[in-house]
């Protein structure tokens, strides 16, 4: 577990020791905070309407405007991760350095599992720049913030799963470019492919809507945990961080 | 410490390694020599688990590379051909991580840290972000962060490429300096660099092994007759050499060149002859001018060369044959 945690807090250092995570963080920051602002926006718009036509109905912050954001954000996600993921193994196999983790005395889960935690963090920190928003909201409203623990927890089990196949996608490839071009061709393929059910519901239809990351976040962000969505989230991050094992000791007889 | 026998690593295309043994005592230091491709990095690499062997086996330090790679792991410093170096990370946080990956204690983890600082002179850097270092330091860092362990067996692929001649030899010597508790093998293209800090030479060509030896002993393979090179002023180039021609053992005699008054030659002995105090004597009494009179032992250089292109030419043939048949 030493080992996992030295391993997951040196990438940690190298995001924050190159612009990257900075870049990352405003990005997201930027376009969480637009996506945010509208939902808002939209909402008094709409509260002040309903105000004015005279029907007294209450309007639920969490159904507005911290559903609509999470959507986004799951969205904004997909594109940012193989950002993230593309350099873990990459930069190590053309730089070299990865004879150095290959001959210490780790085993290749420990490598894999500090990678990927250390992806992990830098995603959860990006991600927390958008709670400041959210944060907001409790400030002058009164939200109800399990829901938003809900969203969270979806955003974060969504995160560590794309970050999963975008590590096992990084150990294929020495150049980071076709790793972050890879894992973001699967990212938006595992999003498009919810959209099978809405014209087709034969069964086959079916299986693979469920394979899609967006079917299992949607109900995260109406605020439900299903097992069922925590089962396929966390078998998903299983078999990335299984297959990235399998591909590092790939390495050393496919050399 | 390092056993390998019959060691074969192919490669989806080629044969990189092919067929090898070899045996590295404790506190040895040895060479291992040989061309770009040879086989060199391949070796070094099964050796240190990176790579699986096709076929044969290596054991260092008694652990076999395939069964107990955790032990072999534990065992070594290595520094690949370019040092493992994160750019963007300062000297002594990169040595504490590589401490930490090496299962270092914690507590020992700064100590050791400034002990190899001091060891490889990179200790007025140790703050400096590795992406800013010139190349010797980087090789340095390299040195150190194979060293930080205190293992028992050190495989340096290369440690001097890249450095200028000053620091080379500081390389070297801090190679040779760790020898005794350590055993070295160390891969160079650079012979004098071999018979500078290393007590046994491994020749290796195409993925085979030509040579095995000590250097001494690499040094006498090379010749079993004298050469002597003589320098003569003031006299006859024709003269000077009827004269050496007539010195008892002296086989040949061959004009080199003559300038300012000056003239040279290499004289060759017949076998068992001490010539260098008869070819003086000759010279002196004959009332000229001994500019310069020295052995020519065959150089390191001259006796790898002979070793891999003797090889080339044992393999044409059949290769040629290979082609008619076909």
């Amino acid at each position: 577990m030493r080992n996992v945690l030295t391993i997951a807090r040196k990438e940690i250092g190298s995001y924050f020791a190159s612009p990257i995570a900075y870049l990352l963080m405003a990005l997201f920051g930027l376009l969480t905070g637009f996506v945010f602002y509208s939902a808002v926006a939209y909402f008094v718009m709409e509260g002040m309407r309903s105000q004015a036509m005279g029907q007294g109905q209450a309007m639920s912050v969490n159904d507005f405007v911290i559903g609509p954001v999470f959507s986004n954000m799951s969205v904004f996600g997909l594109f940012l991760i193989p950002l993230i993921s593309m350099r873990l193994f990459a930069e190590e196999k053309r730089s070299g350095t990865i004879e150095l983790l290959l001959t210490s005395p780790l085993s290749d889960w420990e490598i894999v599992l500090g990678k990927w935690l250390g992806a992990v963090t830098m995603y959860l920190c990006i991600i927390f720049i958008a709670a400041c928003d959210i944060a907001l909201l409790f400030v002058w409203g009164k939200p109800d913030w399990r829901p938003v623990l809900a969203g969270f927890l979806g955003l974060i089990l969504q995160g560590a799963c794309v970050l999963a196949i975008g590590t096992f996608i990084s150990t294929l490839t020495k150049n980071q470019i076709i790793a972050g071009a890879a894992t973001f061709a699967v990212c938006l393929l595992l999003f498009v492919l919810s959209w099978v059910s809405s014209y087709n519901e034969a069964p086959w239809a079916q299986v693979v809507a469920y394979c899609s990351i967006m079917t299992h976040f949607e109900p995260f962000s109406k605020g439900i945990i299903d097992t069922k969505d925590l089962v396929f989230y966390l078998s998903v991050i299983f078999l990335g961080l299984f297959l990235t094992t399998r591909s590092l000791e790939s390495l050393r007889w496919r050399a | 410490m390092i056993k390998v026998e019959g060691l074969t690593k192919r490669y989806a295309r080629h044969v990189a390694v092919n067929n090898i043994s070899f045996e590295v005592g404790k506190g040895e230091i040895v060479g291992f020599l040989g061309k770009n491709g040879a086989g060199k990095t391949t070796t070094m690499r099964v050796l240190t688990c990176f790579l699986p062997p096709t076929a044969g086996k290596a054991t260092v330090a008694g652990f076999d590379v395939l069964e107990q790679s955790f032990d072999v792991k534990r065992n070594i410093g290595y520094l690949p051909e370019t040092p493992p170096l994160y750019p963007e990370m300062e000297v002594a946080e990169y040595l504490t991580f590589v401490s930490k990956l090496k299962n270092i204690p914690s507590a020992d983890i700064k100590k050791r840290v400034d002990e190899v600082c001091e060891r490889t002179s990179i200790a007025d850097r140790k703050s400096t972000i590795i992406g800013k270092l010139s190349k010797g330091y980087r090789q340095r860092v390299g040195i150190a962060q194979a060293i930080i362990h205190n293992p028992p067996v050190l495989i340096l692929d290369e440690p001097t490429s890249g450095l200028d001649p000053e620091q080379q030899q500081q390389a070297r010597q801090l190679i040779a300096s760790l020898s005794g508790d350590h055993t070295i093998i160390l891969s160079t293209h650079i012979l004098s660099e071999v018979e500078q800090s290393c007590s046994n030479v491994i020749i290796i060509n195409n993925g085979e092994i030509v040579a095995v030896d000590s250097v001494a002993n690499l040094h006498k393979r090379g010749r079993s007759t004298e050469m002597v090179a003589v320098e003569v002023a003031g006299a006859p180039a024709d003269a000077v050499r009827s004269k050496l021609e007539e010195v008892a053992g002296v086989a040949r005699v061959v004009t080199r060149d003559s300038k300012d008054g000056t003239v040279a030659f290499e004289v060759e002995g017949l076998e068992n002859y001490f010539l260098r105090p008869e070819l003086a004597r000759a010279i002196v009494h004959s009332g000229w001018n001994l500019v310069e009179l020295k052995a020519v032992g065959e150089s390191l250089e001259e006796i790898f060369l002979e070793l891999t292109r003797s090889e080339q030419k044992a393999v044409e043939p059949a290769a040629a044959e290979g082609a008619l048949t076909k």
